[in-house]
């Protein structure tokens, strides 16, 4: 059994990071110059780590499947990022963003990772606006906070519904800066195809120039993969159409262990699907549930519009259930309330798949308020109906004007119709502290390593991994593999391993065109996602787990025998790069079924039916899986199970309760 | 309530940078008016497919209007006839049943055609490059309430920043003009006391590469503004012009 080190520096949780920081190898200027780091992704995590790198003095190559950086889905994020700054004199702090992060986590994350991600939290604040980030601001200039689920102070900073937006521009910013300082060299529409390795440490990539076709070889001393989350797997996701597990997958095959893969995110309040043309699902802010009431019909397969229903005709089952949290309850929890209603046949809307998120009473609630600002003593409904919708809609206007676009109906007049949808994947390559890799020179960063948010991220947390990651943890830590590096000259790709690498990259594109079958990619990109939806969603099972790896088993036949790929190899050809993706999904599919049927316990996004309180609530076993399952390919369907052992040395392992 | 729609699509089909294009005609039924417009191009691409013909090329990724990927002119307009939306959150609801929709790639000599429905628009990234950021490398910032801004700039700034990078601006100018991209940009960071230091070579240097990358002039029709799916002001324009000048009266 190979073993695995999470090489976590001694010492108090405390003064870990700081003591690392000071002994840490360095590699001097002169030497940084002839050393070359490939940045696979530039999203928060990979634009942010390429251009930090490219400051200190390293040779940086950037690639991106998009045409430009600044398309990578981090673009896409709504709500905020998580900082202990303290600004709110509210009590926060780096200890209460440290354990926030890992009691959300369920107890499943490692505590010095989480606890340098709260340590660097603040700088990442402080760099962001130094760049020019326009953070939401009061009126006397200082910055606003706001507050997110499985919290109790104010440490969310936001640029209204878009700080992802505005944070990705920011790091897009600064890498452009050193793309024209010719610090960075930038290939767009590149897709990495394969990792090399060369004795046993990566050095480079295979890429395919998406618009020519053409396979290139890329020589590097170490390779970061910033490549997000594989949350498409259930092809029905928040996540871009191109989002993809394909460098991940890749660098699993080529050694990196897989860390955790069936956790995964399912996030309560996202537009419900429309009908089987879908082809991605829209997020509603987590904010939304500050305000919004969540109901269905008392009344089984009550087919009478929302507002036809009398109030006490109506559940509000998040209230009902969880008193003390109600409609603020954590993802997973609302998430698995609102299946478990519609399931048992409560459900609204056509599909029946859907809850009431209901602004009625909320903009009452505002018109009241306003009325009494205004010294206004019997106003009417009217009234009271206008300047309610008019506080909402300073609010959240952005978000009802999207739900109003994609569904056709007015969310000011109508409750929105919600469902759960597939969000963020916690899990991702097993990272020791340095966030390297099982494969020594190759590291993950961001939403594709496994290491700070255990089974359940809380909101706003992302964006914090991702720029700490980038900005101030691997500038640090890739120093401790560089500095052994110094005396590696450059590689020819001519080599063999490279030349190797490259071949096996076209005989695999080849043989896909080469199958010329009857169905194209889409097909069975939906068939697994239902699969996986059905069986490695919301609720599992050790049955369905099991039927679930013999269909995926035999889809991937099928796939590889009847998939039909138009077009050329060596020419833009949009179905060929889905249809590489999908392939590489459904490998994964079939492996997060098997991490999802070794773990007999219920924690954070997994829940396994068999492991559950009397009241439907999740029932972890910490004496037999508190630990890390790190699995390692062998060969085709074949993976071996390492654990690394999550030990709590600072913090008190409880049962969660929101009652 | 859904509704369904028969269709006929004129698409512009260009194999590659070098060769010449055309329109071809095609007839999709059955369009659920809950789809957006690109799930009615994955309908039509998945019938191609079947029927062993190329499907169209078309630029997206997030399918949420953020990523500023997607970029079909249709019917005479950058995403299509609804204001304030990209082509992914346009939806077939807006159009009639027998209805003939053209549908064009951004047109500009800056912005080469690849195939189909897809440009080349990696002149913006080098806009950006050329001074569109503020020179602080990472570890170098002080506190971030040590900076006080004034609320309504910060607002402006946000408002300028909100420009996702589509391109239709560009697409909807007749001179092809980028002054409403780069002048977005140059305006964020001239609104901001962090951005004042570089704001003279900043405005300089973008708009030198904007000349350089073959956009036109602009002739302030506000086709730009009108057609922005962010509701990005041309009144940045303005404020770029003020930088441009000043940093051009006082260069040295």
């Amino acid at each position: 059994m190979t073993k695995i080190d999470a090489k976590i520096p001694v010492g108090n949780l405390a003064e870990k990071w700081t003591k690392f920081k000071s002994s840490v190898p360095l590699v001097n200027p002169s030497n940084k110059r002839s050393l070359e780091i490939i940045v696979v992704g530039s999203g928060l995590a990979g634009a942010s780590a390429a251009a930090s790198l490219a400051e200190l003095g390293y040779k940086v190559k950037v690639f991106c499947f998009q045409d430009s950086p600044r398309r990578a889905h981090s673009i896409a994020a709504q709500g905020g990022i998580n900082a202990a700054k303290n600004y709110q004199n509210d009590g926060d702090s780096v200890y209460r963003l440290f354990y926030d992060t890992i009691k959300g986590g369920d107890y499943r994350a490692r505590e010095a990772n989480v606890h340098r991600l709260a340590e660097v939290s603040g700088s990442i604040i402080d760099q962001c606006v130094a760049q020019g980030v326009p953070f939401a601001r009061e009126y006397g200039g200082l910055l606003s906070n706001r507050s997110f689920g499985g919290t109790q102070v104010q440490r969310t900073f936001y640029a209204a519904g878009q700080t992802g937006q505005q944070l990705l521009l920011g790091a897009y910013s600064a890498l452009q800066r050193q793309v024209g300082m010719g610090n960075v060299e930038l290939f767009t529409r590149h897709e990495m195809l394969d990792v090399v390795t060369i004795d046993g440490k990566a050095r480079g990539i295979i890429a395919r120039d998406s618009v020519s076709g053409a396979l290139e070889r890329h020589f590097g001393h170490a390779v970061l993969l910033c490549t997000g989350g594989y949350g498409n797997v259930f092809y029905l996701s928040t996540n871009a159409m191109g989002s993809n597990v394909t460098a991940a997958w890749k660098a699993h095959k080529k050694g990196a262990f897989f860390a955790n893969p069936c956790y995964t995110q399912i996030h309560p309040t996202c537009i419900p699907v429309s009908g089987d043309h879908q082809s991605k699902l829209t997020l509603m802010s987590e904010s939304l549930r500050n305000d919004g009431r969540i109901w269905v019909p008392k009344k089984e397969n009550d087919t009478r519009k929302a507002n036809e229903i009398p109030e006490d005709e109506r559940d509000y089952y998040l209230e009902r259930r969880y008193p003390a949290f109600g409609n603020l309850v954590p993802r997973d929890i609302a998430s698995r309330a609102a299946k478990e209603r519609c399931d048992a046949g409560f459900g609204v809307g056509s599909s029946k798949m859907a809850v009431y998120l209901d602004y009625a009473a909320a903009i009452i609630r505002y018109g009241k308020g306003e009325a009494n600002k205004h010294n206004m003593h019997s106003p009417t409904d009217e009234e009271i109906q206008s300047m309610g919708k008019a506080v909402v809609k300073e609010k959240y206007g952005n978000l009802f004007d999207m739900y109003k676009q994609i569904t056709g109906e007015d969310p000011y007049e109508v409750p929105m119709r919600i469902y759960p949808a597939v969000h963020y994947t916690m899990g991702g390559l097993w990272v020791d502290y340095n966030l390297m890799t099982t494969v020594p020179g190759l590291y993950a960063l961001g939403e594709a390593n496994f290491s700070d948010h255990g089974a359940n991220r809380l909101g706003a947390s992302a964006l914090m991994q991702g720029l700490a990651d980038g900005y101030f943890v691997i500038p640090y830590t890739i120093g401790a593999y560089l500095a052994a590096e110094i005396r590696t000259p450059s590689m020819s790709t001519d080599s063999e391993d490279f030349v190797n690498a490259e071949k096996a990259v076209r005989d695999r594109l080849e043989t896909l065109m080469n199958i010329k079958g009857s169905k194209p990619v889409d097909y069975f990109h939906k068939r697994l996602g239902k699969i996986m939806w059905d069986e490695c969603g919301m609720a599992r099972s050790e049955k369905g787990l099991k039927a679930s790896i013999k269909e995926i088993q035999a889809l991937q036949k099928e796939f590889w025998s009847d998939v039909k790929i138009p077009g050329e190899i060596d020419n833009l050809n949009p179905e060929l790069e889905k249809a590489g993706r999908v392939a590489d999904f459904l490998e994964l599919g079939e492996l997060m079924c098997i991490d999802a049927l070794d773990r007999n316990e219920s924690c954070g996004g997994h829940f396994r039916t068999e492991f559950q309180t009397e009241d439907g609530e999740a029932l972890r076993d910490d004496e037999k899986y508190a630990y890390v399952a790190a699995w390692e390919y062998e060969k085709q369907s074949i993976f071996k199970l390492h654990k690394e052992e999550l030990k709590y040395e600072n913090i008190k392992i409880a049962q969660r309760s929101y009652k | 309530m859904e509704g369904h729609l028969n269709l006929t699509l004129k698409i512009w089909r260009q194999k590659n940078t070098q060769t010449a294009g055309k329109f071809e005609t095609y007839q999709v039924s059955g369009i659920s008016t809950d789809m957006s417009f690109l799930e009615m191009i994955d309908v039509l691409n998945n019938r191609l497919i079947e029927e062993g013909d190329d499907p169209v090329a078309f630029d997206h990724d997030c399918r949420e209007g953020i990523c500023g990927m997607c970029s079909m002119y249709i019917n005479g307009r950058p995403h299509g006839p609804n204001r304030g939306v990209t082509t992914c959150q346009l939806h077939m609801r807006s159009f009639k049943d027998g209805e003939t929709i053209t549908v064009e790639p951004w047109r500009a000599s800056a912005f080469p055609v690849i195939k189909d429905l897809v440009v080349n628009r990696s002149a913006f990234d080098r806009i950006i490059a050329a001074g569109g950021f503020i020179s602080v490398n990472t570890g170098n910032a002080q506190d971030a309430n040590n900076l006080p801004i004034n609320k309504d700039n910060a607002d402006d700034a946000f408002a300028a920043a909100a420009c996702i990078g589509c391109g239709a601006c560009v697409a909807a100018c007749k001179n092809a003009s980028a002054m409403l991209f780069t002048s977005a940009k140059i305006s964020q960071l001239a609104l901001l006391p962090q951005g004042q230091i570089e704001a003279a070579t900043r405005a300089q240097a973008m708009v030198a590469q904007m000349d350089e990358e073959g956009f036109g002039a602009c002739s302030n029709t506000g086709a730009c503004e009108a057609e922005c799916p962010k509701g990005i002001s041309i009144e940045n324009i303005a404020r770029m012009n003020r930088e441009y000048f000043s940093a051009t009266f006082s260069s040295k």
